[in-house]
């Protein structure tokens, strides 16, 4: 009967064993039990057949077993967690079938742990693996079976078994009960056993003997997998270890690979058809390379196991088959993945969103290797990569102060005094003038542009505002100078002044480094422009433009709210000026608290670091040496940017900074309206000069600070949108490389 | 209406056919193999070694049946052949580009199974996933 009810339940289905399959098992064994004969169409005629029986005996138990039936139907979900509870259930329930004693007791221990009942199931499975063997380790048994406990216990299911328990009943007598659910065990042992039965005829004596030697001893083994979250694609450690050996055998080398020749002949020993194996192959490739890792290897050949054991292949790769991407590590005890075999859609669905989570990661890693390659030459930095790489993990940190990762360099010199002086000595003038340029920026702007249309809004905006930049980017005092004015100018770039005067420089993303060279620049000119409260220190000036300078390059590109905030922190720790790099230090402090924390702080800063920049103006050397027109945008940039950005560490030295702004230029091609920019910083730097160093408007200079600041923001947030986007133009310049090597890999092959 | 096939050379016989809407699947068939000439003749006109990579051709644009035929072949002489309605006016170049650069992905990641012997038909339940997402978005 139970070889019937399997013909029937395989017949129409394929050997999956789905949901669907079961409650045709389940229909069937029904009928078998209520004395009908098997046919097909008795599934059909007799639907209102009481739930099948499984134990006679226990009403109990049919009772649970139709409400879980019905639930089952209606619930998939519920459905699915039935089967997790797993596989050590159903293990039971093989081993259960022979087992009606143990059914009977099951009844009245309804609550008893599942691993006895996963034992006798448990050492059914051992027996097909030990039938199934790959031909290769005649001794995988223990391996195999806690695999094989999850995995056949669904082909035991199609099978149906109704009538099996009878024979099952002597076997059983000596299993210990079981049952984790009643109603699965109940399924499982009728089921499991016609299950077993039909599948390994031969062996069901086997499998009984096997079941109670197995029973005990894989007690533990079915414990652990039970209480594992039923996670029928984990791989526990002794079939990892026998996956290992194996795998040591084509390939001693452990982190070498396996060629797809070689898998092919020593997973084809495994008897499994070709068609199977190719879609297990690719599920395990997961890099697509053709060959297997240690990892992948191990998920092919668990896959390969389960499959021998009737378990359905998944349609993508379980989660916890799925091979680390960027470090090899032992993926198998990842995750918990619940019967992705199709049984349980809920479980379904967290792999193949782990799936995708799995190659987006292997995406964007090449990307950030890609695009780090890129930012490479923009940056100085060695860690320009690293920095890439959390800039896209981080891709939109909106909030400037957020995304300001860069450490900031010790102060150079903390005064406060400084600040208050700055602050007193802006002007009113316009506060809003440097941000608006800023924000203005246009959004295409490629990063470099930014960062020099930045400095040019500072410079047409409002020396005020670039000065505030430059005072928020005050952060670094490693960049000494040229720094500082690099995040002036940045910061002026980032946020866009999109309002009054020409459009503000840019902030570039990488504006950190064409900042710096900007900056010293900008800072030169911006200084004299920011007339409100920049007065401050017009010796400052020229020191800072190189510490922004340098902390441009630094910045990364992809950071654009880190790069400008760092431009505009380094910059205005450029200033060798104490008082400035005490401006700047707390200034910076104040970006990376965030931007738009305490506006007046930052206004405190901005007024520093633009009367810092006003000296360095006049005495930058920097100036004539960056006088690429970044200055320019450095300017206006770094004045809105410098608002929150702060604390980006500008390392290089300013020359080399400037010269690599210069490439970056270059490789920008937005270089056109770079040099729009450059004119308009030019027109603001040539206006800095005037700024009035007036002393004593405090209230005009907050305000000012806090406009600035406003425009800083949205400069940023500008600029943080351009950065984004250019992003994503380097993914896809990867994607396209990505395709032309594949597009050449088949060549190889053919 | 979306048809996608792929062809393999020398002899041109189809690898893998997939069609959306199933009916009329006949003359998909037949559309798609009169193609293949249109494709080959392309292929031997470029000569060189300048081998295009993509090839996009409305050539086949009958009056009356009112839908376009685009072609694809790789460096391997791969053929791939898709035959879109004319009313889908949504479909512009670059789309159809990017939809074969996901066929050559799909192509390329099966010939890297051990287990695919180059000349089967195409089996691959990746495959087939890939192919029905692609002509879902499209219709």
């Amino acid at each position: 009967i139970l070889f019937q009810i399997m013909e029937l339940c395989g017949a129409t289905r394929l050997g999956y064993f789905g949901r669907s399959q079961f409650y045709i098992a389940l229909k069937l064994v029904a009928v078998a039990q209520s004395g009908l004969p098997l046919r097909v169409e008795s599934l059909n005629t007799v639907k209102d057949l009481p739930l099948p029986r499984f134990l006679v005996s226990k009403n109990e138990q049919e009772s649970r077993h139709t409400a879980l039936y019905s639930s089952d139907a209606d619930n998939p979900a519920s459905y699915s967690g039935v089967i997790p509870p797993p596989p050590g259930r159903i293990q039971v329930k093989k081993g259960s079938v022979s087992h009606d004693a143990v059914q009977q007791r099951t009844s009245t221990d309804q609550q008893e742990s599942t691993s006895p009942v996963v034992s006798p199931q448990q050492s059914p499975p051992t027996s097909p693996h030990t039938w199934r063997k790959h031909n290769r380790h005649p001794s995988g048994g223990n391996n195999e079976r806690p695999l094989a406990g999850p995995g056949p216990f669904w082909a035991p299911f199609s099978e149906a078994q109704p009538g099996s328990s009878t024979s099952s009943d002597p076997i059983w007598s000596g299993h210990s009960p079981p049952p984790h659910q009643e109603n699965w065990v109940s399924f499982a042992d009728t089921p499991p056993t016609s299950a077993l039965l039909a599948m390994h005829p031969a062996s069901v004596q086997d499998q009984t003997t096997v079941r109670t030697v197995a029973s005990a001893t894989t007690t533990n083994e079915i414990r652990r997998q039970s209480s594992s979250y039923d996670d029928p694609w984990k791989i526990t450690d002794e079939q990892r270890q026998y996956y290992v050996n194996q795998f040591k055998t084509i390939q001693p080398d452990l982190n070498g690979f396996i060629p797809g020749s070689a898998a092919k002949e020593f997973f084809t020993k495994s008897k499994l058809p070709i068609l199977e194996l190719s879609h297990i192959w690719e599920l395990s490739d997961f890099d697509k390379d053709g060959a297997l890792t240690l990892d992948e290897f191990c998920a092919a050949f668990h896959l390969v196991v389960a499959r021998k054991n009737g378990y359905d292949l998944p349609e993508k790769l379980p989660e916890s088959l799925m091979p680390k991407l960027i470090d090899l590590e032992d993926s198998t005890e990842v995750g918990e993945q619940t019967g992705e075999v199709g049984y349980s859609s809920s479980p379904a669905e967290a792999p193949p969103s782990k799936s995708p989570s799995m190659p987006s990661l292997n995406q964007t890693w090449p990307e950030l290797n890609q695009s780090s390659e890129q930012w490479e030459t923009f940056s100085e930095r060695s860690s320009s990569s690293q920095t890439l790489t959390q800039f896209d993990s981080n891709i939109a940190p909106a909030d400037p102060d957020t995304a300001i990762v860069h450490p900031v360099p010790i102060r150079m010199t903390p005064s406060k005094i400084h600040m208050q002086e700055m602050e007193l000595k802006r002007t009113g003038s316009d506060h809003t003038n440097p941000t608006s340029p800023l924000l203005v920026k246009p959004p295409d702007l490629p990063e470099e542009n930014k960062m020099s249309s930045s400095v040019k809004y500072t410079a047409g905006n409002t020396v005020t505002d670039g000065y505030s930049s430059s005072d928020s980017y005050a952060s670094d005092p490693e960049q000494i100078g040229s720094t500082v004015t690099r995040q002036r100018s940045h910061s002026g770039t980032s946020p866009d002044n999109a309002a009054p005067p020409p459009p503000p420089p840019r902030p570039h993303p990488s504006h950190s480094r064409s900042s710096s060279l900007d900056m010293n620049r900008s800072f030169s000119v911006t200084p004299g422009q920011q007339q409100a409260g920049v007065v401050a220190y017009p010796p400052a000036v020229p020191p800072r433009p190189q510490p922004s300078q340098g902390a441009g390059p630094h910045v990364h590109r992809p950071v654009d709210a880190e790069g400008l905030i760092a431009h505009t922190s380094t910059s205005p720790q450029q200033i060798p000026e104490q008082p400035n790099f005490a401006d700047f230090s707390q200034f910076e402090a104040f970006a990376v608290s965030g931007v738009n924390k305490e506006e007046e702080d930052e206004i405190e800063t901005h007024s520093e670091v633009l009367q810092v920049e006003k000296p360095s103006d006049s005495a930058s050397s920097l100036r004539g040496a960056k006088a690429d027109g970044r200055v320019e945008e450095k300017a206006p940039a770094t004045v809105p940017t410098s608002a929150g950005k702060g604390t980006t560490p500008l390392a290089p030295p300013p020359k080399p900074i400037r010269r690599r702004l210069k490439s970056e230029d270059e490789l920008r091609p937005e270089a056109e309206e770079h040099t729009q920019k450059t004119g308009v910083i030019a027109a603001v730097l040539a206006s800095q000069p005037s700024i009035p160093r007036s002393v004593g408007k405090d209230k005009k200079a907050i305000q000012a600070s806090i406009r600035r600041n406003k425009e800083t923001n949205t400069v940023l947030a500008r600029l943080n949108s351009e950065l984004q986007q250019q992003l994503k133009d380097v993914l896809e310049e990867r994607i396209s490389l990505e395709v032309q090597l594949e597009q050449l890999r088949p060549f190889s092959h053919l | 209406v979306l048809v996608s096939v792929i062809c393999s050379p020398p002899q041109n016989y189809p690898l893998y056919i997939r069609s959306v809407p199933t009916e009329n699947e006949l003359k998909f068939h037949y559309t798609v193999h009169t193609s293949l000439d249109v494709v080959d003749e392309k292929i031997s006109a470029m000569g060189k070694a300048l081998v295009d990579q993509r090839e996009l051709y409305l050539g086949l644009l009958y009056p009356t049946e009112d839908y376009k035929v685009y072609g694809y072949v790789t460096n391997s002489k791969v053929k791939f052949v898709m035959v879109v309605d004319s009313s889908n006016t949504a479909l512009r170049d670059n789309e159809i580009r990017s939809m074969f650069r996901k066929l050559h992905n799909s192509y390329t990641d099966i010939m890297c199974n051990p287990f695919y012997n180059p000349g089967d038909r195409i089996h691959s339940r990746a495959f087939d996933n890939t192919v029905n997402s692609m002509m879902m978005q499209v219709c």
